[in-house]
């Protein structure tokens, strides 16, 4: 499967979902700078973690408002797979391709460090790799992780199966509502997460429990 | 020339941590009887147009599509 992955000024985490997807699925991902109107034909698109536009205004909401931004979202609604990690997932909500908000910490300080995730819904193509109720490793690394929705949003996400990774009891790092880490779009090709699981991929970053995500994006599950 | 000012302030409900942090500022500073504090962002714009209605609606444009996150924020529109 081929990948991309987006660069904006300020994104920092690029190369280490370079590296990822390189190593999961044998060959390197094309990249697309924020100005590209025309996307490669991909099967997977990733924005990843950073401060794009050093956070002004809202994180992502500069980012979001970049060409690039259209070009994805035409992509996403012809179905290919979409995923944003930390200020990329910041940057799919501020597009309005998911729903919700991140804002500041509860307990306004940068966390940098590992959490437990449970798998919630196991049953999307980006965590196909994974079972239900299964708890993983993963880094965090974030100031403004904290999930928001308006009630009715809530319980709509809940109810179809949206909320795909939540903090683990206790290690709720950012006081997002319900624990909630990651989020799924409704149809369910458009993933977004503020953990870092491209962080923890291989021995030699200690764990590979992030394998998992990518291997089921990338369509390489081992059989 | 028009001068503009947008104010974009947190729906009620969101939690606003930033605000509970500079309420807890203002009590160690012996401000007592400081009740809730929320915080929000002020821009003031300079809008090259004579015409207030069309300075007006391009202002709710600009906070629908960049001045303000609908989903967790509220905006208010001045004039000069």
């Amino acid at each position: 499967m081929k990948s991309a992955v987006v660069q904006l000024p300020g994104l920092n985490r690029d190369r280490d979902m370079i590296a990822a997807l390189t190593k999961i699925c044998g060959h390197a991902p094309v990249t697309v700078w924020q100005t590209e109107t025309e996307l490669p034909d991909v099967d997977l698109i990733v924005i990843p973690g950073g401060f794009s536009y050093g956070d002004y205004l809202r994180c992502g909401a500069i980012a979001a408002r970049m060409p690039v931004m259209q070009a994805i979202k035409a992509k996403a609604e012809a179905g290919v797979k979409v995923l944003g990690v930390c200020n990329g997932f910041q940057i799919l909500l501020e597009a309005g391709l998911l729903p919700g908000a991140l804002m500041r910490n509860a307990s306004l300080k940068f966390v940098c460090r590992e959490i437990r995730l449970e798998v919630v819904n196991a049953e999307t193509a980006f965590t196909r790799a994974y079972e239900k109720g299964q708890i993983i490793r993963c880094p965090v690394a974030h100031h403004d992780g904290n999930y928001f929705a308006d009630a009715e949003t809530l319980a709509a996400i809940e109810g179809n199966g949206q909320v795909v990774f939540r903090y683990a009891e206790g290690t709720n790092p950012n006081g997002s509502i319900n624990d909630i880490a990651g989020v799924i779009n409704a149809s369910g090709n458009v993933l977004g997460l503020m953990p870092h699981p491209e962080n923890l991929i291989e021995a030699a970053h200690g764990g590979t429990d992030g394998r998992g995500l990518f291997a089921s994006a990338l369509d390489v599950i081992a059989a | 020339m028009i001068k503009a000012r947008v104010t974009v302030t947190l729906k009620n409900g969101v939690l606003d941590p930033q605000g509970k942090a500079i309420e807890g500022a203002l009590g160690s500073l012996g401000f007592d009887g400081v009740g809730q504090v929320r915080q929000g962002k002020v821009f003031d714009l300079e809008l090259e147009t004579a015409d207030r209605a069309k300075a007006e609606a391009d202002l709710k444009a600009m906070c629908e599509k960049l001045l303000a996150n609908t989903v967790i924020e509220n905006y208010t529109i001045a004039l000069a």
